[in-house]
């Protein structure tokens, strides 16, 4: 047995045993989470060590039959991109443990079915990164949606049901178009020599240009949906104002992740016809997403709003590092997928915190958090740092990756694209200004700093950021292998620099 | 002289194992005391499905078109929807057992004063044990019926006790004795239409077997006004009793008004059986004249289905909902009709499973909402049903996304392997509708979770009667099955591509 199935059994277990725990002691049910969650982060770090970052092919692979009727397995295996954002995810979910302690427990259900949902969902994120059988992958992408569903609407607030149901509309739609290109290529490989599902032998076939374009297509809409892309986005804002800051971490930090790792996993490395057909299309909704999401989210009066429109933005950097096509862009955009998961983490982390301290998500009711709570104050402020990509902080690297790498090709898109930077310092700066500085209003001053929970929680975070804003090598190294194995197979190359003699 | 025909017990066994039953049933009626006959009428019933389903095991790798001369052709596909009849009929009797579903005395007009005595001296309606084995042994003849004399005596002794059965309901009389009449008029209609057509072919090919039509098309050419004129009606008799728009009209009335227990064996077992009749009429008789029926049915297929899925976000009442789903589904396995291949039967076969099972468990649960005055079938006052009894709302939901399609249940399982079907015969643009029509009632099953689970205020007055054994006994089976055809389906699927052929 593969250690990515032991991997993805491990959180399994973990729910499993919660379900049997007495539902009245709910310390018990989240000392019992934690421990798992913590496990699988442990068994994880182990399978990056025992990783070989010199190795292009897959790792850790196992297969077994699943439906024979239609050769579809259960077939695991990494590569860098998915092995990074699969450390991304088990890293995240104890601290979202942690970090949302008490937020279970004003939900409509009990305690316990809120850290089975999550457990369950934990596998689900491994399984989704580990599949390389495309059904498999299909399966566990629309099956996830059900434990993020009943998070929202069971543990959220305000017009929590609408959220939720708007978000699974949203996803099945694209799920369902996925469905039906999917369908086409494994009738497609079918009849050249042998129905499969497996992701190496899709990528092989030949598929005429036509057919590459709908299929291409069905694939691209449901990931831009997920990664959330300009026009697809609307469902993102409304999911992120009422879910828990521990669901909007995992939804907006690895479940839509999902969607720009699918865009390089399948659609182009399915479709490279198709994918050099649409991309000065994508780039144009990636350049629209930046400029547009920071716009939105510097008018947003709700900081959980702004957090998500902040994220709109993100996603279009990496999008556009993406379709680049080049191999400093995809590896900007892979590196990005990672420092986006910590860094909108810390920023919803630290903006529930303020939250539920002050019991209002108004950016007006805050203010002067920086002399009643330091730490927190600093907290947040980090995380706004982060999310401007400052120099120092990993999400710097990655941006400017994201930037020289399409610059080479596509420079209207890069040089628009500069722009969204500073507007990112805007709408950083303006809630950093406005909740943290100034007067403390009289409501303000009995609020109280972070507990030694919480710091444990965040300070992870922040050290992830800071660690690999100086020294991303390790994660580089692991990532550039899958960018070349990409792009060799998409059949460009990086354009050679004009250089004046 | 004439000589008796020369028969094949052995494989027609299961039907006349059940038919038997059935005439035990009435004789039990007749002879055995009132108090004894509920509980008497059950064990036989259920005896006697377990014992044809025994032979039909047995007999199951066996296979001949000349069991009874040249009338039925026993066949993998014919063996597998057999089948599957049974275990929908033996799961809907346990639901049927539950007597408080039924008038007490089904002659007594409403509101009279028989009535009101018959319920005070507490008879039990127990005709309705005999009446779905009958209509369990149409259900069984129809879809291995090879000529249409007897796909006709098959539809009919499908139909004429569920005519009868549809008009038992305990409560709310009128609306389940108008339900029988509707479907008995309109029934009626369509048989006369299948018979039309019968005759049409018949008058066509010089042959009442569905060989002879088609050796008949093979060798005119098949564009022959009777021939066209035939299929048409006949399949207008089809398309009726598989709920097919525009012959669709019925069923959200018949679903509404009959005995829930009822609606939800009907809903599974005469589905599959119609189907089976409808895929061996295409698929053996038919095919030679393929170009001709398959824009028409592939045009069905997609109304079908978009407008089943769209009629359904209206409604208010759970058991029309169900029962437009229901056409929407039809709608689905209609695409298979069209593809014409090995795969789409297998799918087929796969789906009819999967869709009855979910239904009969579905329908089960609806037995079991209720208030003071029977069940509340009405969607508005099921709200918050999940804080009540999370179990019920939880399995409930799981039928729901079973019907959504939601991968890890079985019916996306079917919906995928009927999607593939189509997609390798070419029909892509079935595909593409069939996603689309998901994707639209995708909108209801959800909602209708939403309001089990997270609308804020709870009906009072509604409540979740604890289920006997059997009905308990049958919701759970049906729900097992979504899911571990969901995460396992290759336990039926490698069966239903081994018996996914016909005899001709």
């Amino acid at each position: 047995m593969s250690i990515l199935t032991t991997l993805q059994l491990l959180p399994l277990i973990g729910a499993i045993v919660v379900a049997v725990l007495p539902v009245g002691n709910a310390k018990l049910i989240k000392q019992t989470a934690l421990g798992f969650s913590l496990l699988v982060t442990a068994v994880s770090l182990f399978m990056a060590f025992s990783f070989k970052t010199d190795e292009t092919a897959l790792q850790f692979t196992e297969t077994r039959s699943w439906i024979s009727a239609f050769n579809i397995n259960y077939s695991v295996g990494i590569d860098g991109m998915a092995l990074a954002l699969i450390l991304m995810t088990t890293i995240l979910v104890p601290i979202v443990f942690l970090a949302g302690w008490n937020e279970s427990e004003n939900g409509r259900w009990s305690v316990k079915v809120f850290y089975i949902l999550l457990l369950i969902l934990e596998t689900m994120m491994i399984g989704v990164f580990a599949a390389t059988d495309v059904f498999l992958f299909y399966v566990i992408f629309e099956a996830m949606l059900l434990p993020v569903y009943f998070l929202i609407g069971g543990y959220g607030v305000g017009e929590r049901a609408a959220a939720a149901m708007k978000f699974l509309l949203y996803s099945l739609f694209g799920g369902l178009l996925m469905l039906a290109a999917l369908i086409g290529l494994y009738v497609i490989s079918t009849n050249q020599g042998g129905g499969t599902f497996d992701i190496a032998k899709l990528s092989e076939l030949t598929i005429d240009s036509a057919t590459q374009n709908w299929l291409f297509l069905g694939f691209f809409i449901a990931f831009a949906i997920k990664a959330p892309l300009w026009p697809l986005h609307t469902w993102l804002p409304t999911a992120a104002k009422s879910a828990t800051a521990g669901t909007s971490t995992l939804l907006l930090g690895v479940l839509d992740k999902v969607g720009t790792y699918g865009m390089i996993r399948f659609c182009m490395n399915f479709f490279p016809e198709a994918t050099k057909t649409f991309t000065p299309a994508i780039i144009t909704l990636a350049v629209i997403s930046i400029l547009y999401g920071a716009f939105l989210a510097i008018g947003q009066k709700e900081i959980n709003s702004l957090i998500a429109f902040t994220s709109i933005s993100h996603f279009g950097f990496i999008t556009l590092g993406i379709f680049a096509l080049t191999s400093q862009g995809l590896t900007g955009a892979i590196f990005y997928m990672v420092n986006h998961g910590f860094s909108t983490a810390a920023l919803f982390l630290t903006a529930g915190w303020m939250i539920k301290r002050r019991g209002s998500s108004n950016i007006a009711d805050f203010g002067g958090l920086q002399r009643v709570t330091p730490v927190l104050a600093w907290s947040f402020f980090l995380a706004g740092m982060s999310a401007l990509a400052l120099p120092g902080l990993s999400s710097f690297i990655s941006e400017f990756l994201v930037l020289v790498g399409s610059f080479a090709k596509y420079p209207v898109a890069a040089i628009l694209g500069t722009t969204g930077i500073i507007l990112a310092a805007l709408y950083v700066l303006i809630v950093v200004q406005r909740s943290l500085h100034g007067e403390t209003p009289e409501t303000n001053k009995g609020i109280l700093d972070l507990n030694l929970r919480e710091k444990i929680a965040i300070a992870p975070v922040i050290a992830v950021l800071v660690v690999l804003g100086f020294y991303p090598k390790p994660v580089l190294n692991a990532i550039n292998p899958t960018t070349q194995t990409i792009m060799t197979h998409a059949g460009v190359s990086d354009p050679i620099a004009k250089v004046a003699k | 002289m004439l000589t008796a025909p020369k028969l094949d017990y052995a494989l027609l066994a299961p039907i006349l194992i059940i038919l038997g039953t059935a005439l035990l049933g009435v004789i039990v009626e007749a002879f055995v005391k009132q108090a004894l006959r509920a509980r008497l009428q059950l064990v036989i019933a259920l005896a006697g499905i377990s014992i044809a389903l025994g032979q039909l095991y047995l007999v199951r790798n066996q296979g001949s078109s000349i069991a009874a001369v040249t009338s039925v052709s026993i066949d993998g596909s014919g063996i597998f929807i057999q089948g599957a009849i049974l275990i929908f009929a033996f799961l809907g009797i346990l639901i049927i057992a539950d007597q408080d579903h039924f008038a007490p005395q089904a002659s007594t007009l409403p509101g009279s004063i028989e009535e009101a005595s018959a319920l005070e001296s507490g008879k039990q309606q127990t005709e309705v044990f005999p009446l779905t084995l009958f209509a369990v042994s149409g259900a069984m003849l129809f879809p291995i019926a090879t000529d249409f004399i007897t796909l006709f005596v098959a539809l009919e002794v499908l139909s004429l006790p569920l005519y009868l059965m549809v008009g038992l309901s305990r409560r709310r009389r009128l609306l389940s004795q108008e339900a029988a009449l509707k479907y008995f008029l309109l029934g009626a209609y369509s048989s006369a239409f299948f018979l039309f057509g019968a005759a049409l072919l018949y008058g066509y090919s010089g042959s009442l077997s569905l060989n002879g039509l088609t050796d008949a098309i093979r060798g005119s050419g098949g564009n022959d006004v009777f021939l066209l004129l035939g299929a048409a009606f006949l399949s207008v008799g089809l398309l009726f009793k598989i709920g097919a728009v525009p012959f669709h009209s019925w069923t959200p009335d018949v679903y509404q008004g009959a005995p829930t227990p009822i609606t939800g064996f009907m809903a599974a077992a005469t589905k599959a059986a119609a189907f089976g009749a409808t895929l061996r009429i295409f698929y053996i008789g038919l095919d030679a004249a393929q170009v001709s029926w398959k824009p028409a049915i592939a045009g069905i297929a997609v109304i079908t289905m978009i407008f089943g899925s769209i009629a359904a976000i209206s409604q208010r009442d759970i058991k029309r909902m169900l029962a437009l789903s229901s056409i929407a589904h039809t709608g689905f396995v209609l695409i298979a009709v069209v593809s014409l291949n090995k795969s789409a039967l297998s799918a087929t076969l796969f789906y009819l499973v999967a869709y009855g099972l979910a239904t009969i468990g579905a329908f089960g649960i609806v037995t079991l909402v209720r208030d003071s005055a029977g069940e509340v079938t009405d969607i508005n006052r099921w709200v918050g049903l999940g804080k009540k009894s999370p179990l019920v709302a939880a399995v409930f939901s799981l039928f729901l996304l079973s019907f959504a399609g939601i991968p890890l249940t079985s019916g996306f399982v079917g919906k995928f392997a009927i999607f593939s079907a189509a997609y390798e015969s070419g029909n892509i643009y079935l595909v593409v509708a069939g996603v689309l029509s998901s994707a639209i009632a995708v909108f209801f099953y959800l909602r209708l979770i939403l309001m089990l689970f997270f609308a804020g205020e709870t009906n009072g007055s509604v409540s979740v009667v604890i289920p006997s054994v059997l009905t308990r006994i049958a919701i759970s089976i049906s729900a097992i099955a979504t899911v571990v055809l969901g995460l396992a389906p290759s336990l039926l699927l490698d069966v239903a591509q081994n018996f996914a052929y016909f005899l001709r």
